[in-house]
């Protein structure tokens, strides 16, 4: 009840279009954005190519200006980056002239919101929530991909927001890597109890992480429709293989199959 | 814990099988080989004088180098030039890093500032400087003016546009991060932007050295009262070539020895450059 009165996150009509140089024009790039998530929710973004997930992830984050629409959190207007949101890029982007703890404290550090003594705990902590443990004086270079977006993610989580922005976190990792990052990631979220929004191209990793998958159409996007994922709450790997999960992707890929043909259309015009 | 163990574990029982039986000659050997090449090279030259293959007016010899080296020091005056070098460097050096350091960072950072400046630095920087150095002589008399006037403009150019290079060139996804976690315009500089150019700015210095020592010698030989390359060019001039073999090892010396100190500092901060982007 309560958290249908206020979501988490509300976007209303959000629309964003930019100018391109090239063909001087300015282009749509979201078309009219309605989407809420609710307190505690995991919902994944798919589309197709190039749709403009990470444009939208921009403008809850308030990196990218907003052209029409609003994106609310907690009731308010997003206008700028706020301590209540966090982005986790897809390249890991840590800064590799400081050591493990010292990027998982940084955005402490810019925020300015505890004492050294309490940034370092608060660090040492996620350090150990994310499993690296042993690893807090290591520079990035010298983890592995699967490690480094763990580093990543604590990063993120260190100045505790309650909305968690991921845009395609595990795009760089293996096949293998990518999977046990997924379990991992619901670990870590559950543990931390945060609300997320996480952009993917990879369907089966939607299905696997999400409360519900929000399908965007073609640009300039559009909600599809939004798959509500009825699995039971205890997500294994062992769930990818059975035949609701099948349904559902098959499902998922349809829409964004029909999406893609579109945009295939409109170019060869 | 275990990843460190493991890098290292591997290296550490290879060097405890075969370590007593191949240490020393394999794990010295190009700097054993190098020793010798430049020992054979030396005996080669003196022998050549001493054979009267060659004439030691013009080619001196190890030995002549040597004792002309003992002499200038028992005379006394090298320390004078050394001093006088050296204090050029140091002052003129000093300076262009205090100058470029600040005027890089701010020519980075501010399009317009380097609208501003760009055409002078490009025109300045494509210009070999020691082809100021008759308007610099004019300007500040044959002393150690005109000598830290040619110093800072050999150095200062190098410095610049490296540190501002560095400011420029910083990643844009740092600048992402930093901007999403809500840093203020002197917080993107201060943990993004200076950080990421250090490097750039130590690869300035190593650059500005080499330009530093051109600077001086050639400053010296052209007008000048003291100084190693006024002393080499009045041994030149009355053909002491032992005494000008000696100004030209001091002088390749001071560069290596320099080079090698900034290339030290540089691998400190660049350690976790290492295959960062493997």
């Amino acid at each position: 009840m309560n958290t249908l009165a206020t979501p988490k996150m509300q976007a209303r009509g959000l629309r964003i279009g930019f100018y391109n140089e090239r063909i001087k024009k300015r282009l749509n790039v979201l078309d009219g954005i309605d989407l809420s998530v609710a307190e505690g929710e995991l919902v994944c973004i798919v589309g197709p190519s190039g749709c403009g997930k990470s444009t939208f992830l921009g403008a809850v984050d308030g990196l990218t200006r907003i052209d029409g629409g609003d994106v609310l959190i907690d009731g308010k207007a997003v206008t700028k980056p706020g301590p209540d949101r966090a982005m986790v890029f897809q390249h890991d982007s840590l800064f590799p002239w400081r050591t493990v703890l010292q990027n998982v404290v940084y955005g402490i550090e810019i925020q300015n919101s505890m004492s050294k003594d309490d940034m370092n705990d608060r660090g040492r902590q996620l350090v150990e929530l994310v499993g690296l443990k042993g690893f807090e004086d290591h520079f990035p270079h010298e983890l592995s991909g699967g490690m480094r977006q763990r580093v990543n993610i604590a990063r993120a989580l260190a100045p505790d927001p309650e909305l968690l922005l991921l845009d395609e976190p595990f795009a760089a990792l293996d096949a293998q890597t990518r999977e046990f990052m997924q379990v991992e990631l619901l670990k870590i979220l559950h543990r931390a109890k945060k609300t997320a929004l996480f952009i993917t191209h990879q369907i089966d990793e939607a299905i696997f992480l999400s409360n519900r998958v929000a399908v965007f159409s073609a640009r300039p996007a559009r909600i599809k429709e939004i798959v509500t994922i009825d699995l039971p709450k205890e997500r294994s790997l062992a769930l990818k293989h059975e035949n609701r999960f099948r349904d559902l992707q098959a499902h998922i890929w349809r829409l964004i199959e029909e999406e893609s043909a579109r945009t295939g259309l409109v170019t060869a015009s | 814990m275990s990843a460190t163990t493991d890098t290292h574990a591997p290296a550490q029982t290879a060097s405890e099988d075969e370590a007593p039986r191949r240490s020393f000659l394999a794990q010295h050997e190009s700097t054993i080989i190098g020793t010798i090449s430049v020992a054979a090279f030396l005996f080669f030259w003196e022998y050549a004088v001493a054979a009267k293959w060659v004439n030691a007016l013009f080619t001196s010899s190890p030995l002549r180098i040597i004792n002309a080296g003992v002499a200038m020091v028992k005379e006394g005056t090298i320390w004078q030039d050394l001093a006088t070098s050296g204090l050029e460097f140091g002052l003129g050096f000093g300076l262009a890093t205090i100058v470029g350091v600040p005027l890089g960072i701010l020519m980075g950072w501010y399009r317009r500032l380097n609208s501003v400046l760009e055409p002078f630095v490009n025109a300045l920087y494509a210009t070999p400087r020691i082809a100021l150095l008759p308007l610099i002589v004019i300007w500040f008399g044959i002393d150690l003016g005109s000598k830290v006037a040619i110093v800072f403009l050999s150095t200062v150019f190098p410095i610049l546009v490296n540190t501002m290079v560095g400011i420029r060139t910083v990643d844009r996804d740092f600048i992402k991060v930093a901007r999403s976690f809500g840093a203020s315009d002197r917080q993107l500089f201060m943990t993004v932007a200076l950080p990421s150019t250090v490097p750039f700015l130590l690869t300035g210095l190593r650059l500005g050295l080499g330009h530093a020592l051109i600077g001086i010698v050639v400053g010296e030989m052209y007008g000048a009262t003291s100084g190693i390359g006024y002393m080499m060019a009045v041994a030149g001039a009355t053909f002491q070539t032992d005494r000008v073999m000696v100004g030209i090892i001091i002088i390749a010396a001071s560069g290596m020895i320099m080079t090698q100190m900034l290339k030290m500092i540089e691998m400190r901060f660049e350690k976790w450059r290492v295959d960062s982007r493997g």
